[in-house]
């Protein structure tokens, strides 16, 4: 009942499903994308500097020979996975600081948002570019530094619901019947808070993986992971030759962030009926 | 005007607070780079013998306890010395002083754009809303919010300069042409175009997509209703009574993103080879300069905080109860 309630919701909204269908398509394409595109993306496979539509290279090659195509396949791996694990940890630090300081209150409030308003205020891809540049570029320090600069606005999602939470009487009664501070937080008010909560974070993978791809633009990728931004960043300096290099990856990072700004706004009429209805 | 000084005051004592932490911070992550400080600049100086590093180490002071470290560390920073950099062989405040000055055109332009353009078309959308104008804006909203700017960058210099001649695509003036006064003033202007649209262009985005939503919100309330019903004109409703609250959390949000704005100014100085800090990080990340990327964490902090206490004057000028309360 509940979940046909949530897919009619969700299924209102149009742009929601397109979006959930290119999603599901680019996570096709990153699954199989050994099978469809078997070799490593980093080997030459073709002649350099092949346009589109060549016999061997279906969206042309890359200065040093490489099918753009398989490099677009792979990199939508690591595209998607830097995307979720960063979101993951974001929401563990943002989550639980948010929560800690809407459950306690008082100064124990105050001190986690005057250090939220501190990373808030830090120009955050600066920041990051900080992090890998120091930490050297990997996959963990990547994932690492993104969860540090976008933890804020979930802390502060998590402390607005978590306050407004703590008041009301299921979980008066829950603090009555001398449950622990630890089962009131995580079994009584956190399920309660979820729904707006998924919505921030599907939106944040999105976010997050903007992030990446600017981050491996600027030459601070992993340098063993074929990504989008690495791709866009080596093609940039014979873009006035071949156009195709740098296209083809933008237009791969352009549909996945639209795909799953998408379902985020889907999920958030999904999820929260009523704001849906009051927006204009 | 007291309620406007105390509120100015307060957030000077605020801003001053988190640039102490972010100062604090830029010293740990000194001595998070690899290597210890001294070995890092016997590196980045092209020298690692023992006796050297060790000269190095005491001449940094790098033998006291780290709290004593920081204590020399504040105290330098505060008298603008923010290091040297090994690579360029010169103090980073002078490396950072020449750039900081394309960097604040680019981005206080950006930012003064995104915010006119952003708020003109919300508005338009929430006028003439459920219309084809509208959809038009949300869409290119939605789309502008999709695409990383630095290959917006890329796209808009690949039609306007490379296919149509248009624009310059990149660089601060035309090299070699010795232009002076307003024709010089022009040249910057023309290439200063592809950065600006390119950097504005997100966060016009968001600011469109804010404004329409708030004026729709502002424009059932019933201070609204009473205007319409003393018979006041349409346009004047709109821009004295609705956009003048519905404003209000644009301005909040423009604060909170200006950090973002500037970040992205690093992108955007990359792909357009805008002599400003942003390039400058660039280069620095390539050639692993640490003492340069973290004087530029510093300076673009500092830059955040300068942009937030400029739109809590601007929300000053327009939330009318604080003008009540002169």
């Amino acid at each position: 009942m509940m979940k046909s309630d949530f897919w009619r919701a969700f299924a209102r909204n149009k742009g929601a499903v397109l979006g959930l269908v290119i999603l599901i398509a680019i996570v096709a394409l990153a699954a199989f994308a050994s099978f469809l595109f078997p070799g490593d993306p980093w080997e030459m496979a073709t002649a350099p500097f092949q346009p589109p539509l060549s016999e061997d290279a279906l969206l042309g090659s890359d200065m040093l020979g490489r099918d753009i195509a398989s490099g677009i396949a792979h990199g939508a791996r690591v595209s998607l996975l830097i995307g979720l694990t960063s979101t993951a940890a974001a929401l563990a630090i943002g989550v639980t600081l948010g929560a800690l300081a809407g459950f306690h209150g008082g100064r124990i409030d105050d001190a986690i948002m005057r250090f939220t308003e501190l990373f808030q205020t830090i120009p955050n891809f600066v920041l990051a570019v900080v992090l890998v540049a120091i930490f050297t570029p990997s996959l963990t320090t990547i994932v690492a530094a993104i969860a540090i600069v976008s933890w804020p606005p979930l802390a502060r999602l998590a402390r607005a619901e978590f306050l407004s939470l703590r008041t009301r009487e299921f979980v008066q009664a829950a603090i009555t019947t001398g449950q622990s501070n630890t089962t009131i937080i995580l079994r009584q008010i956190l399920p309660n808070s979820l729904s707006p909560i998924i919505v921030s974070a599907s939106l944040m993978v999105a976010t997050a993986i903007l992030l990446e791809s600017s981050l491996s633009f600027l030459g601070l990728g992993d340098p063993n992971a074929m990504s989008w931004g690495y791709m866009i960043g080596a093609a940039r300096t014979v873009i006035r030759q071949a156009w195709w290099m740098s296209v083809f990856p933008g237009l791969a990072i352009v549909l996945t962030v639209l795909a799953l700004n998408l379902v985020g706004e889907g999920l958030n009429d999904a999820l929260n009926p009523k704001l849906a209805r009051s927006r204009g | 005007m007291l309620g406007f000084a105390q509120l100015f005051a307060s957030r000077l004592v605020k801003a001053a607070a988190i640039l102490i932490a972010i100062v604090v911070m830029n010293f740990f992550l000194v001595h998070a780079a690899p290597g210890d400080p001294a070995m890092v600049m016997a590196g980045e100086a092209g020298a690692a013998d023992e006796k050297f590093v060790a000269q190095l180490r005491q001449q940094f002071g790098l033998d006291r306890p780290i709290y004593e470290q920081l204590g020399t560390y504040v105290g330098k920073v505060v008298q603008g010395d923010l290091g040297y950099s090994y690579r360029q062989q010169r103090p980073v405040w002078d490396i950072l002083a020449e750039r900081l000055p394309a960097t604040l055109v680019l981005t206080l332009t950006a930012f003064v754009l995104a915010l006119a353009a952003g708020v003109a078309l919300g508005t338009l959308a929430a006028v003439a809303v459920g219309t084809w104008a509208d959809s038009a804006i949300t869409v290119i909203a939605l789309l502008a919010y999709a695409t990383p700017i630095y290959w917006i960058g890329l796209m808009l210099s690949l039609l306007f300069s490379i296919q149509l001649g248009w624009l310059p695509a990149f660089g601060y003036e035309t090299v070699g042409a010795g232009y002076t006064g307003l024709a010089h003033a022009a040249d910057v202007a023309a290439h200063l175009v592809l950065p600006v649209i390119t950097l504005a262009l997100f966060y016009m985005a968001g600011y469109a997509r804010l404004t329409r939503a708030s004026m729709l919100e502002v424009r059932s309330l019933d201070f609204v209703k009473t205007a319409k019903a003393k018979g006041l004109p349409q346009r004047r409703i709109v821009t004295r009574h609705v956009l003048r609250n519905a404003i209000l959390p644009v301005i909040t949000v423009a604060g909170i993103q200006a950090g973002q704005l500037v970040g992205g100014s690093i992108l955007i100085e990359t792909v357009f080879a805008w002599p400003g800090i942003g390039r400058l990080a660039f280069e620095a990340v390539l050639q692993r300069d640490y003492q340069v990327l973290l004087g530029i964490f510093l300076v673009t902090s500092v830059m955040v905080i300068l942009f937030n206490i400029l739109t809590d004057i601007l929300y000053g000028l327009v939330d009318p109860r604080i003008q009540v309360s002169q």
